[in-house]
């Protein structure tokens, strides 16, 4: 956050670094929030320090989240927010998975996390070991696909509605009255450089 | 001896105790809940997926819809997050503004927890007596946003428009006529023998469990942790003002009542604070690249009229980074989780609702107790699906 002044970041970020040492990760400051990549194997080993660690205390799991970034080897990012409260501050751990790989679920370590990975199943397609219940959460009970993925439509494949002469829900491909409009508004112009032409003669370097 | 089956209960999706669209699928033993299952998305729209294809400003009024009973509170989240991609600052006014509906906001969505919460276990009256109150504060809404639930006020940069004449007059005579009115409900409830005997000792947790479930906000702080991002990693200008953070020590939903009704009254404070410190100048930052000019200079410089069209058009690009910001909105703690690729639209916008954790939990402090106890410890949790299921 703006307000948690740097030194105490700094402080934390060392911090971490001297205390984490049983693998191999990585640990970045970024606009005053403190990210650590690690793989897929230490997660669960890193999670578990963060928690039990008493001078660090992350005894809060926030949030779990995923970001789809398509044209990437390891097609997913997943990110665990963590906070902690007696030492006041948040940590990512990030971890790339790819499509056909599964996470440990990290449901016995914070309580919390079932639904966030059942969330994540449910909108993007990964797999969690050893989840308790991993069923769909936000769709509807019958729904195929992963919405949250870059390649999944914003107006999805199917809609439903009520038949009257069948009188029951029926599901059906989408059909838009109007095709749906994207305008793309982004302007090729990027504003001038500062090349200037036929100022050869000056000091200035051209980029 | 005959043998005896546990007994399948559906609850919801449509029931006024749901406090919205839920369905919960209950297992019971005679009148004890032995398993509850929530199905949620029953809400879901797919805000997420929305977001990432709209532009920045676009996206804003997405967040009004979320938690619909405090809308303020969650575009703050999203213009702090904007913000501080962006790396500008909100001057001084729009901060004490914000912080002011943020507060508006707190004492709205708490009145519509409480009062339901009193009308789920039996109590009628301070809902009809509260719910005048909201009016008038859904009324300060109407004349600063021209909207009385979905406001898209918040903007980044700033707060959409400067505060009308005589609203901090007004402002200023609701805080002070309010705080009877907490008294009143306060004075109803909390000795009310039925009140009491239906929320004592009902769904309680502690401070490890809350944590480990993921609380936040007023059901945090009833379990006895002193725990409040306005303090404790305060944004815009909550660390120049001064209130007091209430715990409780149980964990019941006795104490998460008790804790909302004493907010409500750190929230007057806090607006009174804001009355009387309110600076004067800009409530939105200048720069150009984000807010769009002001209407009269439309009418007269061709420039400002090429930077609004533009700016509703493309819109602003947000450069390349990611941020997880938060607010302590009323329900706890609400946060965005957003990653630009320096374009004109976010490449994700995860939202981090507070309710989402507490119907989680639904299972566990319901496990145990009779069925009509159910009732009350989803009214005292503060759910609302616009935020859950997004």
């Amino acid at each position: 956050m703006k307000n948690l002044d740097e030194k105490y970041i700094k402080e934390i970020y060392q911090l971490i670094k001297s205390l984490l040492t049983f693998c191999k990760y990585e640990l970045t400051i970024n606009k005053g929030e403190i990210n650590l990549n690690c793989s897929v194997k230490d997660l669960t080993r890193i999670l578990l320090f963060l928690k039990d660690n008493p001078s660090l205390g992350m005894e809060c799991l926030i949030d779990i989240t995923a970001v789809d970034f398509p044209e990437k080897n390891a097609r997913f990012m997943v990110v665990y927010s963590l906070l902690s409260i007696s030492k006041n501050f948040r940590l990512k751990v990030k971890v790339n998975v790819s499509e056909d790989s599964a996470l440990p679920s990290i449901n016995e370590i914070y309580s919390c996390a079932g639904w966030c990975e059942r969330e994540i199943w449910d909108l993007f397609g990964i797999r969690f070991k050893d989840h308790p219940d991993l069923r769909r959460l936000l769709t509807d009970y019958d729904f195929q696909g992963h919405p949250l993925r870059k390649d999944f439509p914003l107006t999805g494949f199917t809609q439903v509605k009520y038949d009257n002469e069948l009188s029951r829900i029926v599901t059906e491909p989408v059909k838009l009255d109007q095709e749906y409009r994207n305008f793309d508004n982004l302007s090729p112009w990027e504003g001038m450089g500062s090349y200037l032409p036929g100022d050869e003669k000056s000091d200035h370097k051209n980029d | 001896m005959t043998k005896r089956e546990n007994y399948s209960l559906n609850f919801g999706p449509q029931h006024p105790a749901a406090h919205g669209v839920l369905r919960l699928v209950l297992e019971l033993d005679g009148e004890v809940v032995e398993r509850a299952d929530p199905h949620i998305g029953l809400l879901h729209r797919g805000t997420e997926k929305l977001i990432e294809n709209k532009t920045y400003i676009q996206a804003l009024p997405y967040f009004d819809r979320l938690d619909y009973v405090s809308p303020m509170c969650q575009e703050h989240a999203y213009s702090l997050a904007i913000e501080k991609l962006l790396d500008i600052d909100v001057p001084p006014r729009g901060q004490f503004i914000r912080v002011m509906f943020s507060e508006v906001t707190r004492i709205l969505n708490h009145i519509l927890n409480l009062t339901t919460f009193a009308l789920d276990v039996g109590a009628m009256t301070p809902f009809l007596w509260l719910f005048e109150e909201r009016e008038v504060m859904m009324e300060f809404y109407e004349r600063v946003s021209g909207s009385r639930l979905h406001s898209a006020y918040f903007r980044p940069g700033g707060v959409h428009r400067d505060l009308p004449d005589g609203l901090v007059e007004d402002i200023a005579s609701f805080c002070d006529r309010f705080p009877k009115k907490i008294d009143d409900l306060e004075k109803l409830l909390e000795t009310n023998r039925i009140f009491r005997q239906r929320s004592v000792d009902i769904g309680k947790i502690n401070k490890e469990e809350a944590l480990n479930k993921g609380f936040s906000g007023p059901c945090l702080r009833a379990s006895g942790v002193e725990w409040d991002l306005r303090r404790n990693q305060p944004y815009d200008c909550y660390s120049e003002l001064d209130f007091k953070i209430p715990i409780g020590t149980n964990g019941d939903c006795f104490e998460r009542f008790l804790v909302r009704v004493e907010e409500m009254r750190q929230s007057i404070v806090i607006i009174k604070q804001c009355l009387k410190k309110l600076p004067v100048g800009p409530s939105i930052s200048d720069d150009p690249r984000i807010v769009p000019p002001k209407r009269n200079q439309m009418k007269s410089s061709m420039e400002s009229l090429i930077n609004h069209f533009k700016l509703f058009t493309e819109g602003f690009h947000v450069p390349n980074g990611e941020t997880y910001t938060c607010v302590e909105a009323p329900k706890g703690e609400f946060g965005v989780y957003l990653i630009s690729d320096g374009t004109n639209k976010p490449y994700r916008c995860k939202i981090r609702a507070p309710g989402f954790a507490f119907l989680q939990s639904t299972e566990f402090l319901s496990k145990g107790h009779m069925l009509s106890d159910l009732v009350a410890i989803i009214g005292s949790l503060d759910i609302v699906f616009g935020e859950i299921d997004r």
